[in-house]
Parts: C-alpha cells; sequence; structure tokens
C-alpha cells in the first residue's frame, strides 16, 4: 500500500539568454533586462511529481521558488502544469545576487520540515551557474537519503526505486523517504500547460514567506573576486617539421 | 466556468501532450528577444502563460517540419490534434461544448505565436476556430452539441465555404442554391479556393435558400460523406501548402433542415460576423510571420560580413530594420485594440477589424519581404525559413475579403450619413 507523501518541488528562475556579457567592473554577469523562465531541469522535476500525483503515489505538489518578485512566473507555470499551491521565499537585491546552493539548500529545509514534505524534487542543477549542488545539500541538512540525477523514479512501498545516470552508466538503488531527488535530462518529456489548466492555475494559491520567517540566515560563506571572460582565442601557428614542433612547444612550456 | 466535470467528459484528454524536447535550451526562438518588440509586453501574467504555450508548442512542434509540411503539402493532422489537446481547436468556443472560453484578444496573442512555427498550419487552425465559433455561437442546442465537441478535440476538421468561381469579393452574389424539400435541403452550386477542402470532415456553407442579395443567404452544416458533395483537384499554389484547397461540389446533395445556423436568411450575417474575428485571427497570423522574419533578419545582420563589417554596422540595415520593428508594433497594437473592440462588441468592432486586416497583413508582408532582401541570395533559397513566411502570408492580403474590400467597409464607416 503506498504511501500519501506529500512532495515539494522547487524550482529555479535562471536567466536563459545565449549572449552572456559579463558586467564592467567585472563581479558578475549582466542579468538585468536579460529572459528568466523556468529552469529546464526544475521543469522535468514539476512534471515528476505531477505525474506521481496522477498515479496516486503522492496527496499534494507544492512549488517553492526563492526570488524576487518575478521568480513568480515559474511558480505558475509550475501551477499551470498540476502543481496544488506554491511558495514564494521572496529574497532580492543584494540578497538575491549572494543567493547560492547553500542558502537555498538551507530554505528548502526549513520550508520541508515546516510542511511536512516526505520528498523533495529539483533539477540537478541550474543551467545559468551550473552548481549541482541544492539538491545534495539539501539532503545533508535533512539527513535524508539523495537520489541525484534520477532517468527513472518509481515508488515501492514506503521506499523508492531510481534509476540513476552515473559516469559509468547507469545505477540502480533503492532509498527510503523521506528523499531528495533531483531530476536529470531523461526523466520525463515536460507536459505543455494546457488553456483550460493554465485558467485553473488563476485559482491555486501562491504564499509569500521571507528567509528571516523561515528562520534561514542568507549570508554567503563565498566571495567573488572577480568575473571575466575565457580568454580570447588566440590565432594558431603553422610549423614546417615535427622538430620545429617540439622546439616551440618546450618553448611555450608545454612538454 | 463551467464544472469541471462537464468538461472533463467532453474533452478527450487522450494520451498525454509531451514536448519533443529539440534542445535543452528549449525555445531557441524566444531566447534574447530584442526589447522593444518582445509580444508580451502589455499582457496580463494569464495572457503571458498562454503565450509561452503557443510559442514553446510553435519551437517544439511545428518550426522543425514547416519547411517539410510546405515542400511536401502535408496537412498535418496529428500535429494540429496535438494543438487541440492544448485547447488551441476552440479558443474562443464556450466551454460546456469543449472550447476553451478565451477572449479574441487572448485568441490573437495565441495565434500570432504559433504562426511562428507555421502560418500555414496557424492560419488553417484559425479557420477551423472561426468555423467551431460559428456553430457555437449560433447553432441551436442539438447542433452544437452534435459538432463542436469534435471540432474543439480536432476529432474532426471544418472548413468555411463562401467563396464560389463567380463570387469573391461579391459575396452576397453566391448561386450555390438550396432548394427546401420537407426535411431537406438540395444544394446545387460549387465553391472555390476552400482551405481542407476535402481532408475536412464539416462543411460550414453559405448557400441561397431565398431571392437575390445577402438577405437570401443561409448557412448549412453540411457533413462530409453526404451523397452528392464532391471535391475538385487539389490547387497548386505558392504558400500555404500546409493545407490542401479544393473546389467543393453540390450536385444534388441532400442536407437536414436540421443543419441549418440560425435562421432562413441570416446565413450573410453570420459568415460576416465569422470573418470579423477571422480577420483579426489572419492578421494575427501576418504578426507571427512578421515577428520571426524580424528576428531572422536581425540574427542575419549580426553575422554576415561584407565590406570587413558584419552588416548590422550599415546605417541603411540598421534603419531599414528600426522602421521594420516599428510597423510591427504598430500592427500588433492595431490587431489587439481591434480585438478587444470586437470582444466589447463596441460600434466600431467591424471597422476597426477592417483596419487591423488592412493594415497588418500588408505591413507585415512588406516586413517579411524585406527581411527577405536583408538575407541577400540566401533568402531566396527554401534552407531558410523567410521566404516560405513571405510566400504564406501573401495570401493574407487577399483572403477572408481583400485588402481592397477592407477599404470599401473602412470608407463606408467614414462616408454614411448616420
Amino acid at each position: 500500500k503506498c504511501p500519501r507523501v506529500s512532495p515539494v518541488v522547487t524550482l529555479c528562475y535562471c536567466f536563459v539568454s545565449p549572449q552572456i556579457r559579463v558586467k564592467p567592473d567585472n563581479t558578475g554577469v549582466v542579468t538585468d533586462g536579460v529572459k528568466h523562465s523556468m529552469n529546464p531541469f526544475c521543469e522535468i522535476a514539476v512534471e515528476e511529481a505531477v505525474k506521481l500525483k496522477e498515479k496516486k503515489l503522492i496527496k499534494e505538489v507544492v512549488a517553492v521558488s526563492c526570488g524576487p518578485q518575478q521568480s513568480q512566473e515559474t511558480i505558475r507555470t509550475a501551477l499551470a502544469m498540476g502543481a496544488d499551491r506554491g511558495i514564494h521565499v521572496d529574497v532580492s537585491g543584494k540578497d538575491y545576487e549572494n543567493l547560492g546552493p547553500l542558502q537555498v539548500s538551507k530554505i528548502l529545509a526549513a520550508l520541508a520540515k515546516q510542511e511536512d514534505a516526505q520528498l523533495i524534487l529539483l533539477g540537478k542543477q541550474a543551467i545559468d551557474d551550473d552548481c549541482n549542488q541544492t539538491g545534495q545539500m539539501t539532503a545533508a541538512l535533512l539527513d535524508w537519503p539523495q537520489g541525484t540525477f534520477a532517468s527513472e523514479v518509481s515508488l515501492e512501498g514506503d521506499k523508492i526505486n531510481l534509476v540513476r545516470e552515473i559516469d559509468g552508466g547507469l545505477e540502480h538503488i533503492k532509498i527510503n523517504t523521506p528523499a531528495v531527488i533531483t531530476a536529470d535530462l531523461r526523466l520525463n518529456t515536460p507536459r505543455y500547460a494546457t488553456l483550460p489548466n493554465i485558467m485553473k492555475a488563476k485559482k491555486k494559491k501562491i504564499a509569500t514567506v521571507k528567509p528571516a520567517d523561515l528562520g534561514v540566515d542568507l549570508t554567503s560563506r563565498l566571495e567573488v573576486l572577480k568575473v571575466e571572460e575565457p580568454p580570447q582565442r588566440e590565432a594558431g601557428m603553422k610549423v614546417e617539421t615535427v622538430e620545429d614542433l617540439v622546439v616551440k612547444l618546450k618553448e611555450a612550456g608545454r612538454v | 466556468m463551467a464544472a469541471v466535470g462537464a468538461l472533463s467528459r467532453i474533452v478527450r484528454l487522450g494520451s498525454r501532450i509531451c514536448k519533443n524536447r529539440v534542445t535543452l535550451g528549449g525555445n531557441s526562438q524566444r531566447r534574447g528577444i530584442a526589447a522593444c518588440i518582445d509580444p508580451s509586453h502589455g499582457l496580463t501574467d494569464e495572457q503571458k502563460e498562454f503565450q509561452k504555450v503557443a510559442f514553446d508548442f510553435a519551437a517544439n512542434e511545428m518550426a522543425p517540419h514547416m519547411a517539410e509540411w510546405d515542400q511536401k503539402e502535408i496537412f498535418p493532422v496529428e500535429t494540429m490534434r496535438k494543438a487541440a489537446q492544448l485547447g488551441f481547436g476552440g479558443i474562443y468556443v464556450q466551454p460546456d461544448v469543449g472550447g476553451s472560453g478565451l477572449s479574441r484578444l487572448d485568441t490573437s496573442i495565441i495565434f500570432e505565436a504559433l504562426s511562428t512555427g507555421c502560418v500555414s498550419t496557424t492560419a488553417y487552425i484559425s479557420i477551423h476556430n472561426m468555423c467551431a465559433w460559428m456553430i457555437d455561437s449560433y447553432g441551436n442546442k442539438e447542433q452544437r452539441e452534435k459538432f463542436c465537441p469534435d471540432l474543439c478535440s480536432m476529432e474532426r476538421f471544418a472548413s468555411y465555404c463562401l467563396t464560389e468561381p463567380g463570387s469573391g469579393s461579391d459575396a452576397a452574389s453566391l448561386l450555390t442554391s438550396a432548394q427546401r424539400k420537407g426535411d431537406h435541403y438540395i444544394l446545387n452550386g460549387s465553391k472555390a479556393f476552400i482551405s481542407g477542402g476535402g481532408d475536412t470532415d464539416v462543411y460550414v456553407v453559405m448557400c441561397r435558400t431565398g431571392g437575390k442579395g445577402p438577405k437570401g443567404i443561409s448557412c448549412l452544416v453540411v457533413e462530409k460523406g453526404t451523397p452528392g458533395l464532391s471535391f475538385g483537384k487539389k490547387e497548386k499554389k505558392v504558400g500555404w501548402n500546409s493545407q490542401p484547397t479544393r473546389a467543393v461540389i453540390f450536385e444534388d446533395c441532400l442536407v437536414p433542415v436540421a443543419n441549418r445556423l440560425g435562421e432562413e436568411g441570416q446565413g450573410f450575417n453570420i459568415a460576416m460576423k465569422g470573418l470579423n474575428g477571422g480577420r483579426i485571427n489572419i492578421a494575427s497570423c501576418s504578426l507571427g510571420a512578421a515577428h520571426a522574419s524580424v528576428q531572422l533578419a536581425r540574427d542575419h545582420l549580426l553575422v554576415r560580413k561584407q565590406f570587413g563589417e558584419t552588416l548590422s554596422n550599415n546605417q541603411f540595415l540598421q534603419f531599414k530594420l528600426a522602421e521594420m520593428a516599428t510597423k510591427l508594433v504598430a500592427s500588433r497594437l492595431l490587431i489587439r485594440e481591434a480585438a478587444q473592440a470586437l470582444q466589447e462588441n463596441r460600434s466600431d468592432a467591424v471597422a476597426i477589424c477592417s483596419m487591423a486586416k488592412l493594415f497588418a497583413t500588408d505591413e507585415c508582408f512588406n516586413i517579411c519581404n524585406q527581411a527577405l532582401q536583408m538575407h541577400g541570395g540566401y533568402g531566396y533559397l527554401k534552407d531558410y525559413a523567410v521566404q516560405q513566411f513571405v510566400r504564406d502570408i501573401r495570401v493574407h492580403q487577399i483572403l477572408e475579403g481583400t485588402n481592397e474590400v477592407m477599404r470599401m467597409i473602412i470608407s463606408r464607416n467614414l462616408l454614411s450619413e448616420s
């Protein structure tokens, strides 16, 4: 008999522009005016949660996003895909610039306890910073098992069967609930929200909380010293003989 | 909103609709949209959601196939059914018969976005929507329940039959006759240039039941397979190749009186009411094509180098692009205003829909044409999408009322005494 777990899905609101520019003061990347939307891996996580609910294996899907006012857009999209309600953790300004995996995982851990969640689903990484840490850190803070890079998820009683995509191939594991799962590309193909569902989503609630309400300290343990573009690709050099090549390589300190 | 129970009984949510992820980045056409032409400006959050779904669907399900559908003349039934499952089959049809119950403005936004994926297919979907709406609005209970659910799910497809070989702009002079005999009409005549003709299942036909002129015209729904209904050859067209176009021929075709929408003599009125919305939809399709073309042109200018620098450094081209963007936004605003006017049933609705259709289809064609020019020789190759946008939207200046007829409607509004 399957337990009625209630999962929490967390969504990244990240920027998705093909042209990234470094700020003139080299403190970071320009994000003003850059188009933001839901992280693709998080879409996959939402889809998985909604599918589990449709199979009646879980009770309720709560979509969470941490960020400024605009990040509520991602919650709305999740609601349109089938999530039941949303929680917007309001973080803006300097706090938002410093918001990294550690801070987000502390927030999620606090929320999970508050909501009595049994399952946390996230994307494996955000495509703007590629950190790939939030899921793992959240599990550690909660002392929960983690199933990362999941390409298949199935619930079996109060355990979860997972297939993980790892360097060597596919790994099959079985973990207890409550647990943290991070979604990889091949877990599923996210659905389009239908027009009726978008309209129904309007009636679903999004609660706003502040990190302070959750007792979370947002100070960053990291200090960004400098952000710069990769070095420009320089022209190569043609040599006549193999001996010349070896001499040049030695000169450049490569051998 | 209708009760969810009734909705789920009627709307067949068959297979799960999934996106075909071409790239993980997703909708590459939307990334990095230049801010000033962003079509999401001024929209409500909900409208932005509708737009997002439509853009995503267009980029993932339509754009990759646009060229193939054009070259092989494929009517993409499966893709359109997928669109219907998202609610695009009867966007402004009422929910109690399976429609999405959205506004004319929501509809315009959706067609504009879908059109960036394939103009021809989107234009057909808009015609289908128009027919579904006509039955929804003017049909009685039995007709609505019989036809609308299947049309909204695109289980069945529809065609709008007004034009004849002898009556295009002079639509009220149509000759297809419908003689009453007991509880049937006997139809004789033929319709020309019917979008979807031969491949669709439900034909909304304007025919003459009474005397001359508009007051003698009625609207009948004719189902495919009715004896006496046949089709001409598939026309070979410059564009709109993902939808078949054929003549629809009636030879002593018996149609039940129960299939008549509204009263005898009301047909012309129904046809024109349908066209008001149809004009906004077609104009919206032109808008999507122009939007896509401006982005293609912009991307090309940033990449192509001549005379030692990128084309984007050339002032003439910068100015040309600015003009294209300005006309694009102007067209969009006029269309959205017309959609609002129609939704609110304003007194100027007919005139402003005509203005929007006239202005937008002309300007957007020029935009796409300019975009092709900016591509140089490459613009002429079928490997590049811009030529298909040009070919596909050329006909928007002609159908659903030629732009000349639009001028007639507008001048009549200006010069009439009342």
